[in-house]
Parts: C-alpha cells; structure tokens; sequence
C-alpha cells in the first residue's frame, strides 16, 4: 500500500471515529450547551455564529450545531445498522449460491443480476412511499414516532446486500475446494458447520470490505430520501430531512443549506475512503491467489 | 449470439413482469385508493356509494385478480389513464422519455470525456501529484449526495452569479440554444456525480492493462508511451470499464430523477416521483416498469458492447458466460 492511501485510510478512520463519537455525546454536549434539540426561539431566528450557538439558528431558532449532531446519530445509526443488516443478507445468499453451486446458485444469482440492474432510487420511493397501517403491523411499531427510522433501516437493507453476495459467493467457490475444507468434509462436518467454520472466517475481508462502502451508500439514499420527505420524518432530525428545510431558505441563509451537505460528503467520503484502504490492507483477493 | 439475445430478452421479460406484479402489490400498499381519492374529492359520497364504487373499479377483489385484469388490458396496449394528467398514460409519457434521454445521454457523454482521460492519465503516473487529485475527486465525486450537489450549483451559478437558469427547461417556447443553456446545470451536475466513478474503473483497469507483458514489448520496440497508452493497453482496458458501467445504469436512472426533481425538468424520473406523490397509480406503474426496461436495455446494449470489445468472450451457454458478476 502507497504512503498516500495509508494517510488517506488513517484520515478517513479517524474522521468517523470523530463523528460518531460526537454524535454519540449529542446529548452531552447539549446539557453542556445548556440548549434542548428541541427548543424553538423564534426571536433568534438565522442568529450568525455565537458563543452561544457556534453555528448560529435556523429558521425556528434551533441551534444548528446541535441540531447536525443529533441529525448524525440518526444518519450514522441509519448507515451502520442497515449496512449490517444489508451485509447478514448478502453472506447468507452468497454462503448458499456459492457452496451449493448449481441450480440454487443460478436462482440466487439471477436474483442478485436483477437487483443490480434496477433503478434503485424509484424502487426506495415505492418501498419508502407504502402505508404502514395497510401491512397489519401492531400499532406500538406503526404508530411509534421513530417508524420512519425503522422503515428507512429496513428498506436500504433490502436493496444493498447484493455486492456482498457476488462477494461472499466469489470467495466462497474457491474456498470450498481447498484442502482444509475437504479436510473437514472428509472428518464429516455438515454443510452448515462447513460454511461456518471453515468458510466464513475465510472470507471476512471482502465482507468487511463491502459492508465499510454500503454504510456510505445508505447513507447517501437516506439523506435523499429524507430530503425529498419520504425518509426520516420532522420532528426527528436527520441531515437529509433538515436540508430540506434549508432548500426553502435559500435566500435568508445559505449556509444552513451547507452544513448537513458538508457532513454527508465528509461522512461518505470517509467510508468509501476507508473501505478502500481495508480492500489494500486485507486484499480480499489473496482469497482467490493460489 | 442471436440465442444470447433472445435467452437476454427472455430473462428480461421475467424480470419486468415480476417487477409489475411487485409494483403493483406496492402502489396498493400505498395510502389511499382512488375510491377514497374520490370520497375526498366529492364530501355528497355515502359509504354505501364508496362501496358500490369499490366494486364497480373491482377493488373489493384479490390483488391478483386486480393484477391480472390490469396485466390483460395493459398486454393489449391499454395501460389506464392518468388521474392528474386526465390523459392516456403513454400520452404522458413519451415526451418525458425523450426529455430524460436528453438529460442522461449529455450527462453520459460529459462524464465518459472527464472521468476515462481522467482515469488514463492518472495511471499512467501512478502515485504522481495527478493521480492523487484525480483520485480525491473520483471520492468526493462518488460521495457527494447529487441532490446537494445541485443545491449548491442552483446557489452559486443561479443565485450568487446568475449565470445560468436553475431550471432545467425554458418556461416557454424557446430555440434550441435556449434550450442547452438550460440543460447545462442539470447535465454538469449528474456528470459530476457519474465521472468520479468512471475515472476510478478506468485507472484501475489501465493499470492492471499496462502489467501486461505485451506492454512492455510494445516499448522495447520503440512505441512512445502515449501510442503504448492508447494504441496498445486502451483496448483491453476498457473492456471491464464497459462492464461496470452496464452495470451504473440503474444508477445513473437514480441520479437523474434527483437531478429532475432539483431542476424542475419534466423528465422520467421527475414524473415517477410526481405521480407517487400524488397518488397517480396507473402512471407511476408504468413509468417505473418502463425505467426498469430502460435500465435492461441499457445493460443488454452494454453486454453487446463487451462482446464487440473483446471478441476473446464467448456468449452463450459454457464457461464464457461466467464472466465478471
């Protein structure tokens, strides 16, 4: 690995680990502020920076820095949880496609082609758009104020898992003919205790890998889908949903258009940064090298 | 080659009539069907009316049975009307089509002549000065969320500046370089976000083009290394650039429906987020089923290309088909 990637890995790592430790403390920092999230003052609406309020108001007289952090704990918590969900998913398809090969594969693979290939932005719209009460859910979930973040987790899971299918699957058909994993057939482990033993350890890394870029990626539908009002829902703030907000004020304060834009980029630049550094360090392909 | 492209139409086929029974499942998973559309539209309407309208529209059967009458009618070239247009769907939809082709073959074009020259240069010289700043903005390229991207162009080149329109399409009949002018914005803005990963695939490939020993013979026989660039390792380089970037196409749909909705340009993707919005079922239907026929298309035409590229790979059944997933 070049110095230059090593730096840019290392930066990216610690840019993430910054914000979601700062995000993490929001609620500190905001009893330290002496400020609530929540607390509206519209005698100090578009206050410039302060001691007060570092990054000044927004149009209700919100402080805008606090109101980014606990906009970030949703973001991030988005990102993490559904790149994990989105990562279980494409490790079970790709474990199956790969060990069993054949007709199960096609299938799988076929699905994966397919999801690939759609235009995944209108499918999220849809997917974003349902209406939870037609689904018979039970009201403490359909009618929690945090089911548009439960909602957003699970829609981003179900699109993202497909690079860590064809991953996991390409890592997985030259895993299980190696010698260690006949080894172990021979010594009569099942297929299960195969794939998870002797077969997922091995293929961690492109796992890892994989997972790092998908948080940037949920990220990314997240914050549009918010913005364009389908994602996470006001009161709760999310980067996505307070650009929107911003978009209409254009004219009186440009710069609370900016921030949240700013964190996104910083955020997913950051993952994919890092995510490409992990690929260099862990070199999933030694997988594959004889 | 000819069994290739129909077995490809087949299975694309498959995966649009699976799309339109899943779409369809969705939109009636959405609040409010057009009966209750019609109750708020008209307060004089008795539950026993909303009813017999309900069985009248046949919304009081199975959502297959409903799938398979709209399926049949829509077979036979009847796809509905719109409910807020109040014209036929297709009507609707072919100038939209041409607007987001406009918008998605400039903003194609644009990011092909920055990102590949981009990615060529930058692995050419490895670890140079070039190669980092080519490399920091392919990330910041493929990080920027697009609907941010053209906030901030709207800011800088329609407000602070006001240089250029921010919105995608004159607001009356205009010429044709009226037309561009307009089309600027949205093209550079969904160009910026494609580039960054096309400069990113070409350098990978080229780089892993220029190991080959027939490089090296290349310029042991004298080739400058420009000719050795261009005349010797581009070729087998593109290849995989062309793949990935059959697979982008989907992507660049979702970019383009971002941009729409930013520039206000009545395209595609604009129209599909519209008519969601706006409980416009029959048209949201069959505009996604056609972006998710775009989309194949574009992949199936991208596949051909592959094989024009290199005519090392084998279509059809066999190991040939086994190629870069």
């Amino acid at each position: 690995m070049t110095d230059a990637r090593r730096g840019l890995g290392i930066a990216a790592a610690v840019a993430l680990a910054t914000l979601v430790v700062l995000a993490a403390a929001a609620p500190l920092i905001a009893a330290a502020m002496g400020h609530d999230i929540t607390e509206a003052d519209l005698l100090q609406r578009y206050e410039p920076p302060s001691l007060a309020h570092p990054l000044g108001t927004d149009e209700l007289g919100r402080d805008v820095l606090l109101r980014l952090l606990y906009g970030g704990r949703i973001s991030l918590t988005v990102g993490i949880v559904a790149a994990i969900m989105a990562a279980s998913i494409g490790t079970v398809v790709g474990l199956l496609a790969g060990y069993f090969g054949g007709r199960l594969d096609a299938l799988l693979m076929r699905v994966t082609d397919g999801v690939i290939a759609l235009p995944l932005l209108p499918l999220l719209i849809v997917l974003a758009a349902v209406d939870l009460t037609e689904l018979d859910l039970p009201p403490a979930i359909a009618d929690s104020e945090r089911v548009s973040l439960y909602r957003i987790i699970l829609i981003t899971a179900l699109v993202g898992w497909t690079t860590v299918a064809r991953l996991v699957r390409g890592a997985t058909l030259s895993l299980k003919s190696r010698d260690f994993v006949r080894a172990a057939a021979a010594l009569g482990a099942g297929h299960a205790r195969i794939m998870a033993v002797h077969i997922l350890p091995n293929a961690a890394s492109p796992i890892i890998v994989a997972t790092t870029l998908a948080v940037g990626q949920i990220i990314l539908f997240e914050s549009v889908l918010s913005f364009l009002g389908l994602g996470i829902q006001p009161p709760l703030p999310s980067w996505g949903n307070m650009l929107t907000n911003a978009q209409e004020v254009i004219w009186q304060a440009p710069l609370l258009a900016f921030y949240p834009g700013v964190l996104i980029l910083i955020t997913v630049s950051a993952c994919n940064l890092l995510g490409d550094a992990l690929q260099e360090w862990l070199d999933p392909r030694a997988v594959t090298r004889r | 080659m000819i069994r290739y492209v129909v077995e490809r139409i087949v299975q694309g086929l498959a995966v649009i009539a699976i799309m339109s029974f899943v779409i369809y499942g969705l939109i009636g998973l959405m609040p409010g069907d057009p009966v209750d559309l019609m109750i708020s539209a008209n307060p004089q309407l008795t539950t026993e009316d909303a009813e017999r309208l309900r069985r009248l529209h046949g919304l009081d059967r199975p959502i297959w049975a409903r799938y398979a009458a709209w399926a049949t009618s829509a077979l036979q070239g009847d796809f509905g009307y719109s409910r807020t247009f109040a014209r036929p769907v297709l009507e609707v939809l072919g100038p939209r089509l041409a607007n987001t082709a406009a918008l998605m073959l400039g903003a194609f074009a644009v990011a092909l002549m920055i990102g590949l020259p981009a990615g060529i240069y930058a692995a050419s010289r490895p670890g140079s000065i070039a190669d980092t700043l080519v490399n920091l903005g392919s990330f910041v390229s493929i990080s920027v969320p697009t609907f941010w991207l053209a906030l901030m162009m709207i800011i800088l080149f329609a407000v602070v500046l006001g240089w250029l329109p921010a919105s995608g399409l004159p607001p009356g009949p205009a010429g044709f370089w009226e037309h561009v002018r307009h089309l600027i914005l949205p093209v550079a803005t969904l160009a910026m976000v494609e580039a960054g990963a096309y400069a990113r695939y070409m350098r990978a490939a080229m780089i892993e083009a220029l190991r080959h020993d027939y490089v090296r013979t290349a310029r042991a026989k004298g080739a400058s290394r420009a000719r050795t660039i261009l005349g010797h390792a581009l070729r087998n380089a593109l290849v995989p650039v062309v793949t990935v970037m059959a697979l982008s196409f989907g992507g660049l749909f979702s970019g383009a429906l971002v941009t729409e909705t930013m520039f206000a340009y009545p395209g595609m993707g604009k129209l599909i987020f519209d008519s969601i919005m706006g409980n416009d079922y029959n048209l949201a239907l069959v505009a996604l089923l056609f972006a998710t026929i775009l989309t194949l298309v574009g992949n199936l035409v991208a596949d051909l290309a592959y094989v024009a590229l290199d005519p090392r790979i084998g279509l059809g059944a066999g190991p040939g088909t086994e190629r870069a997933r």
